[in-house]
């Protein structure tokens, strides 16, 4: 006896948990296919929680969701070997309810999520994996799973698998990946009392501090390293293009290493008992890497679209939106008694390029491949940085005028006048 | 002891448990001797050893237990378990405690214990004595203490301090029976020392009937198939043991294990992808869902040394460790390591204690 | 045929991952599952309702959460699930288990009588083996433990015959129902669930039982309450931190490594070096 739903939603991320959710308050039947042991056991995230995109799917989340802490202040560092420059930027302003960015945990808060979905109604089954898409001619009408009897039916299917999205590729809705379009993050946690976290970063409360690190750390490839503070643990990881893997001989674990024995990381992460480690891809490929996302019977949301912002470091919130109004533009469609056709589902794809999330993705969609082409941005530069810093505070009899010239000097030295106008003038251009 | 006399336990905090009049009345240490097809399991002399100790510190006497069919052999049984230490035997004879069975032993023991009214009962954590020690505990309504690793007696309330594994072996805890007697424990085969074997040391015999007829008991037994006529692999007792690791690659290269194995007269053990591969059976597996083993020389070679397989081999007396990954956890516990490709370690070991037996032969 | 399979929910210690760089032990976020040993047993019943038809209730005393690992049998084809759940129950040892446990599976026999009891030979937290024996006890039926293979189940004549694991051999023996059996592991290997169980097991509403439900009145036999022993302290083992020895040798060739460490196994290690000349001979 083969089941049928109105929508099998497959993975039970952000982005699947936010359309199940939504489709299931709509009272549509949602089947929900998730082949982790439960939602949030393999999944990986920083993890910055963004309520915004939350909040407009669950507006009263923050009563019992299991968040870490609220972020009232966000560091910059550009490191070298030895040092790192930096802006800080904390404000009271952040530490007033309601509050806008958290840290999470992702295995906590994926099942929390999840039980919000359950609860409203769709039918969740774990530990199972969808294999294949069952097409009717060029019409989506079913997944497959790896159980015997394991087909199920449904009038559609949302793919929410994730960055790698085999069912995609294999269904030939997307090309296979490409290494340059993703970063390979591995990160861990470290856990440590509540107060030692306090009076490390100087809060209170439920307060935290996120500091996201650029430079030498990722030893020339396009990358960035990043802490967060959790209530009880902090979360410390780097990322670097696949791409940019390849051609180094560094493993993301020996990155991971070093720049946790960084002379400005390791005091913070000092006497913290490693608990968790993990490695996870993020699509990084920007707007120009966005495939297909609709068609007869099928959308697809969330990182197994590319909705990645990686400048802002957004990925959860563009998966939730996307989620969302994949819903609520299969919502609009039932109601209207309107079938699953590529051409009505065309409305998904209206919807996001009239939303934020298209919005953001265009107005960075040259930044990858401007990092990706000027290596510079993460050896040169944090050097000469540092040192210009170095040289100006040094006291040492040398009057100011000089230093200045001499840090001029170092600059053109190392990169030419004409190079470092046009690093400028691209930046410039990706940013505006 | 009825249920209905006891009083309630009293929980947390330290101090001084003062046992009523009735509880007090059960003094002495008692080892339940087991024994199956003509032969005492090792392990009731290890708690003999073990429950001496136990015996001298509260000044009481030590007992051994022997249920069996009235023969020559239950005798000699009494006479062993005064040579390793005992003071006293209990012998309870009939004909249906043969083959151990759990309804008539159970009863045995527990009319034991309600007429001598021993303070401790040992047990061997096996497949007989926990077998019977739950029903034994459950019918006297008493605190078991399982598979522990070290006993003790806490001096302050004369009680037992049985510590045992938790937590998959990551953590021990120490449980006490404060205020029900007698305290029950089963312990791991191999964890004490086998005590010497004094055999000037003689002892008195009392017995006890059963009082229990063939039909009464519901469970027969058909047959008994011996281990050694199945030509089983006998992990849980051998002194040497040889294992091989997924490290092997292949069936052929694991024929160097069984050379090592064959020339130590040793047994051969493996880990778990190993027998999932079919390339030994499965009672060859040593590990938490394998054999517990703890021979005197345990030698892994191409074995990682993941936690599941740890547990099962890490008491061995001495570990040789061979692989060629420095860093492999295996080196964390053993005793030896040898870092090296063990497609060439392996045949030089065995040259060399071929080489070593010689001299050793020579010698004597 | 009715068969109760008692299980239980245990922190899954196969999960526990290594850090790939620096070996720590990561126990952060380790998943509960169903005990290992209970699937032996579970299996085991689940053929026996293949054979001889009837159904499998399962059965586990634990926390509101343990209603995951119940869902999971159903899924493997269990019939019906009772989570036996109550603050009561809290710090419950074995005897106090077996007691609770017992007092349930009564109560289920009241509505279909019982034939035989499985339980897991040992749990992988507890590690005691000893709640099998304590129910069939209580219950006062016969106890076939380390049960190797069933032979056969008469349903008319109401017998069972069993492979049993003994020290040195294996047993074969044969009772009456009911009979509880505990299952040694490896002697099956559990079915993978079909999608058609999958749903039945994600729609499945499962029996809750508080004390009350469970048919026990009196609360100084269950929990803390009903356990004669007492947890005096918790320590970590004495870590045996020291790591190998790693043989070395000048030339670094096999034969050479393979002569020293043997030659110090035979000067340091008598009682290993003795049990090798007493087994090689
Ligand atoms: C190290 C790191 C740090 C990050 N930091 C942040 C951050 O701070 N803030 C932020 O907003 N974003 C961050 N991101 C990005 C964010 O994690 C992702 O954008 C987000 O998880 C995407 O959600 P998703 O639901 O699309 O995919 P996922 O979370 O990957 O979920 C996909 C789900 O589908 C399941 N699945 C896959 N294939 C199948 C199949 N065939 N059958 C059944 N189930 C299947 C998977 O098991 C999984 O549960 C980070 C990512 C990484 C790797
Ligand atoms: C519920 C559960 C129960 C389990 N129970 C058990 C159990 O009872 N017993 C058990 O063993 N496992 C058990 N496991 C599996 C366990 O987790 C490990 O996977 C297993 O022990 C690994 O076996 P291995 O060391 O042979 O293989 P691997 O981990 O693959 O290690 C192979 C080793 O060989 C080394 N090597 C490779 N080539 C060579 C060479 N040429 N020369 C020398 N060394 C080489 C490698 O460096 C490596 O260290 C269980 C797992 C689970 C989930
Ligand atoms: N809380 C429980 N609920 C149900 N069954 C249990 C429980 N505890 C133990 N058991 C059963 O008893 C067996 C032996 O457990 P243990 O004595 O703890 O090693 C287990 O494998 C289970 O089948």
């Amino acid at each position: 006896m083969a089941e049928k739903f109105d929508v099998i939603v497959v993975g039970a991320g952000p982005s699947g948990n936010a359309a199940a959710y939504t489709l299931a308050k709509s009272g549509l039947k949602v089947l929900q296919l998730e082949r982790g042991e439960y939602p949030g056991s393999k999944n990986v995230q920083g993890a910055i929680l963004y309520s915004d995109a939350l909040e407009r799917i669950i507006p009263d989340f923050r009563d019992d969701a299991p968040l870490e802490r609220h972020i009232i202040e966000q560091r910059m560092w550009m490191m070298d070997d030895e040092s790192y420059m930096g802006a800080h930027y904390r404000s009271n302003t952040f530490n007033k309810p309601p509050y806008n960015r958290y840290t999470i945990i992702r295995a906590q808060f994926d099942k929390w999520f999840s039980q919000k979905v359950q609860e409203a109604g769709a039918l969740l089954i774990c530990e199972t994996t969808v294999s294949d898409l069952i097409m009717d001619d060029d019409r989506v009408i079913g997944v497959q799973t790896d159980r015997m009897g394991g087909s199920v039916f449904a009038d559609l299917v949302i793919l929410a698998d994730g960055v790698n999205s085999v069912l995609a590729r294999k269904a030939g809705f997307r090309p296979e990946l490409n290494p340059g379009d993703v970063a390979l993050a591995v990160k861990e946690i470290h856990f440590m009392p509540q107060e030692t976290i306090e009076s490390r970063f100087n809060l209170s409360g439920d307060a935290g501090v996120v500091i996201e690190m650029v430079g030498k750390i990722t030893k020339g490839m396009m990358g960035t390293g990043f802490l967060y503070t959790n209530k009880e643990s902090l979360t410390i990881g780097v990322g670097c293009m696949l791409s940019d893997f390849k051609k180094q001989a560094v493993s993301p674990h020996q990155l991971l290493e070093d720049l946790k024995g960084h002379p400005s990381v390791k005091p913070l992460l000092e006497g913290g008992e490693m608990k968790e480690y993990a490695a996870h891809l993020i699509p990084e490929g920007g707007y120009k890497a966005i495939p297909q996302i609709y068609g007869n019977g099928w959308l697809v949301v969330g990182d197994s679209g590319m909705f990645v912002n990686s400048v802002h470091r957004e990925g959860s919130n563009l998966a939730m939106t996307t989620g969302r109004i994949a819903a609520e533009t299969v919502i609009g469609l039932a109601q209207e008694g309107l079938p699953f056709t590529a051409r009505n589902l065309a409305a998904y794809r209206t919807a996001l390029d009239n939303s934020f999330v298209m919005k953001d993705l265009k107005k960075y969609k040259n930044l990858p491949g401007i990092f990706h082409s000027n290596p510079q941005f993460f050896t040169t530069y944090p050097d000469l940085m540092s040192q210009a810093a170095q040289t100006m505070l040094t006291v040492n009899g040398i009057d100011k005028k000089s230093k200045e010239r001499e840090i001029r000097r170092s600059f053109t030295h190392k990169r030419s006048l004409f190079g470092l106008m046009g690093d400028a003038f691209k930046m410039w251009r990706a940013f505006e | 002891m009825s249920e209905e006399t006891r009083v309630p336990a009293k929980k947390s905090g330290k101090g001084k448990y003062e046992l009523s009049d009735e509880l007090k009345a059960y003094k002495g240490v008692w080892v339940f001797i087991e024994h199956e097809q003509g032969g005492v399991h090792p392990v009731s002399w290890e708690l003999l050893g073990e429950g001496r100790k136990l015996a001298d510190k509260l000044e009481v006497p030590l007992s051994g237990v022997v249920l069996g069919a009235p023969s020559l052999a239950t005798r000699r049984f009494c006479e062993e378990a005064f040579f390793h230490g005992a003071d006293h035997c209990y012998l309870m004879e009939d004909v249906v405690l043969g083959n151990y069975r759990n309804q008539p032993f159970t009863k045995g023991l527990t009319d034991l214990v309600n007429a001598y009214q021993p303070e401790i009962l040992l047990l061997g954590a096996t497949t007989q004595g926990r077998d019977l020690a739950g029903s034994v505990a459950t019918t006297l309504k008493t605190g078991l203490t399982a598979d522990c690793t070290e006993l003790n007696i806490d001096m302050e309330n004369r009680s037992l301090a049985a510590s045992r594994p938790t937590f998959g072996g990551s953590l021990l805890c120490t449980i006490l029976t404060l205020n029900f007697r007698p305290q029950m424990a089963t312990v791991r085969p191999r964890v004490m020392a086998m005590p010497n074997r004094d055999t000037s040391r003689t002892g008195t015999i009392i017995q006890h009937p059963l009082g229990m007829m063939e039909a009464e008991i519901v469970t027969k037994v058909l047959e008994y198939i011996p281990d050694n006529q199945q030509d089983k692999p006998q992990l849980a007792f051998a002194d040497i043991i040889v294992s091989g690791g997924r490290g092997m690659k292949n069936p052929e290269n694991f024929q160097l294990i069984w050379d090592l194995a064959l020339l130590l007269g040793a047994e051969v053990g493996a880990s778990r992808p190993v027998v999932q591969a079919g390339w030994v059976e499965l009672d060859r597996q040593v590990g938490q869902s394998g054999k517990t083993v703890r021979p005197k020389l345990y030698i892994a070679a191409g074995i990682s040394g993941a936690v599941q397989h740890r547990v099962g081999m890490a008491d061995s007396d001495v570990i040789i460790a061979i692989n060629n990954d420095p860093n492999a956890p295996i080196f964390d516990f053993a005793t030896y390591g040898i870092v090296g490709n063990a497609m060439t370690i392996l045949p030089a070991l065995t040259q060399a204690f071929k080489q070593q037996l010689a001299v050793a032969k020579m010698a004597s | 045929m009715h068969i109760v399979v008692c299980i239980k929910q245990v922190p899954d210690s196969a999960q526990i991952r290594v850090h790939p760089v620096t070996n720590t032990i990561m126990r952060q976020g380790v998943p509960a599952v169903v005990n290992p040993y209970d699937l032996f047993s579970l299996e085991e019943a689940l053929r026996l309702k293949d054979i001889h038809g009837g159904c499998v209730t399962v059965i586990t005393m634990g926390p509101p959460q343990a209603e995951a690992a119940l869902r999971k049998c159903i899924s493997y084809g269990a019939d019906e699930a009772i989570l036996v759940t109550d603050r009561a129950f809290a710090g419950a040892d074995t005897l106090a288990t077996s007691f609770a446990l017992a007092a349930a599976i009564n109560q289920i026999s009241k509505n279909q009588a019982v034939d035989m009891v499985f339980c897991g030979k040992q749990t992988i937290d507890g590690d005691t083996a000893q709640v099998g024996p304590g129910i069939a006890k209580r219950m006062d039926m016969q106890l076939l433990t380390y049960v190797s293979q069933v032979d056969s189940v008469d349903t008319t004549s109401r017998t069972i015959q069993v492979q049993r694991r003994a020290e040195g051999g294996v047993q074969v023996l044969t009772t009456q129902l009911p009979c509880l059996v505990t299952m040694l592991e490896g002697t099956n290997e559990m079915r993978f669930a079909t999608m058609d169980n999958m749903f039945r097991a994600a729609r499945h509403q499962l029996k809750i039982w508080d004390r009350v439900a469970a048919g026990i009145e009196d609360v100084s036999k269950i929990g803390l309450k009903g356990s004669p022993t007492v947890v005096s302290k918790v320590f970590a083992p004495q870590a045996k931190t020291q790591r190998a020895e790693i043989i070395e040798s000048e030339s670094g060739e096999p034969r050479d490594l393979a002569l020293t460490l043997v030659s110090k196994l035979f000067t340091q290690h008598p009682s290993a070096s003795e049990a090798v000349v007493k087994q090689a001979a």
